[in-house]
């Protein structure tokens, strides 16, 4: 796989901004001003940002509830997604959604999602969409290891083999659904090989590794966008943080936590080979650290100035007021 | 209520309180089994059984340390299979009490309740008995967004076949939850996720709300409000600021949709003359248009006032702060209805 300069700058840069976004969400939150919950995806960033780099705005993706790291790689906008998270109208979706429900249609990102595994028939429509209106396009569905165990995937996976469907289905094994081990909660061991009783092409990779995740993406956007139908990836990984925020993560040893950090961190991993190969320097990343570090700040300050939405909006965007 | 002579009271937390009622059933029964996801916690990681995490809200906290994990049984995000598995258990024996930690995502098991748990017991001459208990956090006011707010329970109350309760406060939820573990209908048990950190006395021995008989909170000759929930504490609230305006308000709990004790609404009706229906759910088809239905049927003729319906607004719950508090109903909405309805002739 060749990648140009360009390609490893947006790669670098998407992968810091996802991380330093949820870093940042990690400190806020812990102020008590973000409402609700929030969902980090710090130690999963290859993933997205791997899977996204060959898609455009023909393409579509559907998240969960992890999902502020798959807004950024689909090119949401960035104060806009801190705006949604805060609450205020200035948000993505006018405070209304909140960060389970970062949604931006116009970047062909279907939604952050609160149900587990609800993304995958959506998909499935968005890829009914492209197929028929002949628009090239693909649609990813990002589901977890939790997740991959709802019974709409496995209907998904089907449907999306019988009409040979230009989906991508992504399990991020982050090795927890919650508190329970996705060792655990797989019967048979693979979310991956589950696609083998469907016909659907299926692969593992190491989702802290970018180009790993890249490589398996480039080939199933590539069977997708000549009609070959749909893929299954899943990305092995781990979380660095809770659940949620404020989970205190009794089910896993400092130990393991310890290990997550040095070894299975995708940036450093990314850097370090990008540099290796001579291909990008210190400088390079040091411009993109402090291009993302103006933009996170510059999100959250306008974040916590701007207003929240009008009392008279609760009932906007229902088909019929009582 | 039954109490002994040596009843000792603690003030616990209505997260305590469900606990306590748990582990009472499952002494008390060894068919009764508890599954949902998490409810232990920490399968295939490291923890230590004491850290498991009971649930995402601790709700089942030392459960799997009493009883193991032949009988606390952890799920695979996957409810149509566990909530049909339980309806199947409890076919064939087993009394299971069912987590399905947010009442929101019953929607990816809604076949098996509604077709299954609901009608098997009808559809087969009465053949089947259902001891199964689900249990469900519901209610706005979490910053959670739409789907992680819903009440719901006007659309089980629907369905012929299930029994759905609706306790107020810890108190109310030890003894009712104890009457639907030993119920032989499927009960949806609704716990609300702003009160769980309530506190209020709690008897430590056994005792047990009966499902289908309301509770007059407080007694008023002026006006009724009926009041569900979270919504009957806001209700109790608004009265006590009424009393001081001279208005004396005669707060009904139902504790439970179905059965729904409509003899004691009907009684409070008649001697007040006037309703007020508080319902936190959707507006249309909720328990406020039934409770008010009822009310105009039955006792029309002892109305003074037309029944008045205090719900949120009929859209999805918001997430941003002031527009989830604009949409849920408050003591103050409360109170201006029961001002509205005591000018009517
Ligand atoms: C249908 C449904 N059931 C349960 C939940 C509660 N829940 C939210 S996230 C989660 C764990 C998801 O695990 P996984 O899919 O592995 O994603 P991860 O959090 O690890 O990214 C659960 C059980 C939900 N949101 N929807
Ligand atoms: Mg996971």
């Amino acid at each position: 796989m060749q990648l140009s300069r360009d390609d490893l700058l947006d790669a670098y840069r998407v992968m810091k901004t996802m991380r330093e976004f949820d870093e940042r969400l990690h400190v806020e939150f812990a102020t008590g001003e973000i409402p609700g919950f929030v969902h980090l995806y710090c130690g999963e960033e290859a993933s997205g940002a791997g899977i996204c780099a060959h898609l455009d705005d023909r393409d579509h993706i559907a998240s969960n509830h992890r999902g502020h790291g798959h807004c950024i790689a689909k090119g949401c906008d960035v104060p806009g997604m801190m705006a949604e998270i805060y609450g205020k109208e200035t948000g993505l979706c006018g405070g209304k959604g909140g960060s389970m429900h970062i949604a931006d249609l116009e970047k062909g990102m279907m939604g952050a999602n609160g149900i587990v595994g609800a993304g995958t028939p959506l998909v499935c429509g968005a890829a009914l969409s492209a197929k028929t209106l002949g628009t090239g396009g693909v649609a990813v569905a990002f589901t977890g290891d939790g997740g991959s165990n709802q019974g709409a995937v496995y209907e998904s996976m089907n449907l999306a083999g019988v009409w040979t469907l230009p989906a991508i289905f992504v399990f991020e094994n982050n090795g927890y659904g919650e508190a329970s081990a996705s060792s655990w909660a797989t019967a048979g061991g693979s979310i991956a090989k589950r696609a083998e009783g469907f016909g659907i092409p299926f692969v593992t990779v190491d989702g802290a590794d970018y180009f790993a995740v890249r490589e398996a993406a480039g080939e199933a956007v590539a069977r997708a966008r000549a009609g070959e139908g749909p893929s299954v990836i899943e990305c092995e990984m781990r979380r660095f943080y809770g659940h949620f925020e404020g989970d205190p993560q009794t089910y896993r040893t400092e130990d393991e936590l310890a290990e997550v950090r040095e070894r299975r961190d995708p940036i450093p991993r990314f850097t370090a080979r990008v540099r290796e190969a001579g291909l990008l320097e210190e400088d390079d990343f040091a411009a993109v650290d402090a291009e993302v570090a103006e933009l996170i700040e510059r999100a959250v300050a306008e974040a916590k100035a701007a207003k929240v939405p009008a009392v008279e909006t609760l009932a906007d965007h229902v088909y019929t007021s009582y | 209520m039954t109490t002994s002579a040596t009843t000792s009271t603690k003030p616990k937390t209505f997260r305590a309180a469900v606990n306590a009622a748990l582990k009472q059933e499952m002494r008390r029964d060894e068919r009764v089994i508890v599954m949902g996801e998490d409810v232990a916690g920490g399968q295939g990681g490291s923890a230590e059984t004491e850290e498991a995490w009971g649930g995402p809200f601790g709700m089942t906290k030392g459960l799997i340390g009493e009883f193991g994990p032949g009988r606390v049984l952890d799920t695979p995000i996957t409810e149509a299979a566990f909530v049909g598995a339980a309806t199947g258990a409890a076919m064939t024996g087993l009394r299971p009490v069912v987590e399905i930690m947010f009442v929101d995502f019953m929607a990816v098991a809604f076949d098996q309740i509604l077709n299954q748990m609901a009608k098997i017991k009808y559809m087969f001459g009465g053949k089947a008995t259902l001891p199964i208990t689900v249990r469900c956090l519901y209610g706005a006011g979490f910053r959670a967004g739409a789907q992680h707010s819903q009440c719901l329970y006007p659309m089980l109350t629907h369905v012929p076949g299930l029994k759905v309760a609706i306790p107020a406060s810890p108190y109310e939820a030890k003894g009712m939850l104890a009457a639907a573990i030993r119920d032989d209908d499927p009960v949806f048990f609704f716990e609300h996720k702003a009160t769980l950190g309530m506190r209020e006395p709690v008897p430590e021995e056994e005792y047990v709300i009966p499902l289908g008989q309301a509770r007059v909170m407080r007694e008023g000759k002026d006006i009724t409000i009926v009041a569900i929930g979270r919504m009957a504490l806001f209700a109790a609230k608004a009265a006590e600021a009424l009393a001081e305006e001279g208005i004396d308000c005669e707060v009904v709990d139902p504790r439970t949709t179905s059965p729904l004790d409509s003899e004691a609404i009907l009684a409070s009706v008649r001697k007040t003359g006037r309703l007020i229906v508080v319902d936190e759910a959707y507006p249309r088809c909720n328990m406020a248009t039934d409770i008010a239905a009822l009310a105009a049927q039955e006792a029309f003729r002892d109305l003074r006032a037309a029944p008045r319906m205090v719900s949120p607004p009929h859209t999805s719950v918001p997430f941003g702060g002031p527009l989830e508090d604009a949409y849920v109903p408050g003591p103050d909405r409360i109170a201006d209805a029961v001002r509205a309805a005591m000018t009517d002739k």
